[in-house]
């Protein structure tokens, strides 16, 4: 049995896979993957099915280290310097640790979360048929926690297989597409206008429960308390002081404040990887639309496997040194406070 | 009665869920459709739909937009809606062992003083009450109940506490509560129960149903203590009653 020791990791860092839906009616949340493409990538280039558990990494840096034997893993999601003993190592392609070498990660430039799957898999005991982490709950394996320096990961051994690369579209700066609703009957037409047309960033108190915005005060017509109701992924809640909370993969499965609108699925990802600060808009589609974009993400996760191609030594190179070069006065706008413990959509209680 | 029913309006949750709402207050009539919808929509499953959450006065329904759209899903869940609301079926009933006031319900004397009577009081009211469970939602097992007297009710907290225990048994507005993990509540909190509403690796992970009847029987505190010894050790110390 190989593994990969985990020598350093910061905060928000935490095995994730594709979550435990189906109980959502006892208060149980699926948990899973803030960016599912970017898990599905990863997973791919390394054989495994695609929502199989892989770390879900933060913004701030990491490093493992192979024991047992070699270890062969795949990097995607959000950019950072990758190099294994001083090999660079490019995002969205594969690569294998020698036992006893490690992989280092640095801070994450563009995006949030990076995946790193594992060949074979993490080996874990699942609950309600996942290990996602959900420390909340308890749930989760090998750990029920987010993961610190000194855990260990065990896997199979590196099979020897070819490293690959997977070709990916193109990351849209698009605005983050949303559909109005379950309760945007709360708000006046001024305030949806206003939704629209501000410009928003993701608030540095945010974590895997909820992303707060800062940009403007979205008012309520009737205040701000409504008979809770369940929420989604991306629902976006306006609690009393006007500033919008989308719940993420952690949020409590109902809530008792009104929700203007909600994050569709498609781009449920996109808006997860959105760095701390960076500004970005929102644009309001059909429901039509909506379900148009929800399919064709679909087929993209389904031509994953399609998207593999070999790695030459030229394509790795090209990449890393953009890499590097980037590296060399990019600084990641998120600090140590951006994930913290208690959570801004979690302080009110039950409704 | 049955022409009489209302249609629930069918509110977008995004792309892959529908908020079917009964109604925009606590309603026990429009939380007993919630419920009718829920059992309806289970015994006739709609291909698509990947789970349910009945909350007070909705009922969410999640679905893959791979498999059904947004119109035809509500189709379909517009026409099990004006099926007749049958008779509640017998819902199991549950005695739910609580310790009252001290460390484990440290608002009771404060609840007391507002509502201008004594601790014991309010105990005999709180017990006296037949509660039933409206949904289950927030955090694992945190269970909302219906049917918390009039005299009880009262406006939450001005400032939520950021850490309530375990098994804490609250009340808030017109409602009382069961939850089960240590977290954050804006509730006034009376008591303490060893129920594990939510227990992993226990059979059944989960102890509560929506609909289900609610008793609570007043405990001391070295009862309590016996009972969440056994509780943690994986027994139910909830009592269910015959039927």
């Amino acid at each position: 049995m190989s593994k990969l020791v985990i020598t350093s990791i910061g905060p928000a860092s935490s095995v994730q896979d594709g979550g435990r839906p189906g109980s959502q009616r006892y208060g149980l949340v699926p948990s899973g993957a803030m960016d599912r493409l970017a898990l599905a990538a990863a997973n791919t280039l390394v054989g495994n099915e695609l929502f199989a558990a892989a770390v879900e990494i933060g913004p701030f840096g990491a490093a493992f280290t192979a024991r047992g034997g070699a270890v062969r893993i795949a990097l995607s999601g959000a950019s950072r310097n990758a190099d294994i003993a001083g090999r660079p190592v490019a995002i969205d392609t594969s690569a294998t640790l020698a036992d006893g070498e490690t992989l280092t990660l640095g801070f994450a430039r563009s995006g949030s979360f990076s995946y790193l799957a594992i060949e074979g898999g993490i080996a874990g005991e699942p609950d309600f048929g996942s290990l996602a982490v959900n420390a909340r709950a308890g749930l989760g394996s090998p750990y029920p926690r987010p993961l610190q320096s000194g855990d260990e990961l065990q896997t199979k051994p590196a099979s020897g297989a070819p490293e690959r690369r997977i070709e990916q579209p193109a990351t849209a700066e698009a605005p983050i597409r949303i559909v109005w609703g379950p309760q945007d009957d709360e708000f006046g037409d001024d305030a949806k206008k206003l939704f629209i047309d501000s410009e928003w960033k993701i608030s540095a108190t945010s974590d895997r429960m909820g992303y707060r915005l800062e940009g403007s005060v979205i008012k309520h017509l009737h205040g701000h308390n409504i008979v809770s109701d369940g929420t989604v992924n991306g629902s976006l809640q306006v609690p009393g002081n006007g500033q919008p909370i989308v719940l993420m993969p952690d949020r409590g499965t109902t809530g008792g404040y009104p929700k203007i609108a909600t994050v569709i699925s498609a781009d449920f990802g996109r808006f997860a990887q959105t760095s701390a600060g960076r500004v970005f808009r929102f644009k309001a589609v059909s429901m039509a639309e909506a379900q148009a974009a929800a399919r064709r993400f679909w087929e993209l996760l389904r031509s994953l496997p399609d998207r593999l191609r070999s790695i030459e030594s030229f394509d790795l190179n090209i990449d890393a040194l953009q890499d590097a070069n980037v590296a060399g006065y990019a600084v990641s706008a998120v600090d140590a406070t951006t994930w913290q413990v208690a959570s801004p959509a979690d302080v009110s209680g039950p409704d | 009665m049955a022409a009489t029913l209302p249609p629930p309006r069918l509110l977008p949750s995004g792309d892959s869920a529908i908020t079917v709402e009964f109604s925009r207050n606590i309603d026990d009539a429009a939380n007993g459709r919630v419920l009718a919808l829920d059992r309806a929509m289970a015994a006739t499953p709609i291909e698509g739909v990947t789970e349910t959450v009945p909350t007070y006065r909705s009922l969410l329904v999640h679905y893959d937009p791979v498999r059904i759209s947004f119109e035809a899903l509500g189709e379909q869940i517009l026409a099990l809606a004006q099926l007749p609301v049958p008779e509640a079926t017998k819902a199991r009933r549950w005695r739910i062992p609580v310790v009252y006031g001290g460390e484990h319900g440290v608002d009771l004397e404060d609840v007391a003083k507002t509502l201008k009577t004594t601790p014991d009081d309010i105990v005999a009211r709180h017990v006296a009450g037949d509660y039933r469970v409206a949904m289950i939602g927030f955090t694992p097992g945190w269970s909302y109940l219906s049917g918390l007297a009039a005299s009880m009710q009262m406006p939450r907290r001005q400032n939520p506490r950021l850490l309530t225990p375990a098994g804490t048994v609250s009340i808030g507005g017109v409602q009382t509560g069961v939850q089960c993990l240590a977290g954050p509540s804006g509730w006034h909190l009376l008591g303490q129960t060893a129920v594990r509403t939510y227990q992993l690796h226990r059979d059944p992970t989960f102890l509560l149903e929506p609909g289900d009847a609610i008793t609570f029987v007043p405990v001391d505190s070295k009862t309590f203590a016996e009972q969440d010894r056994a509780a943690a050790a994986g027994e139910i110390v909830a009592e269910l009653m015959p039927s």
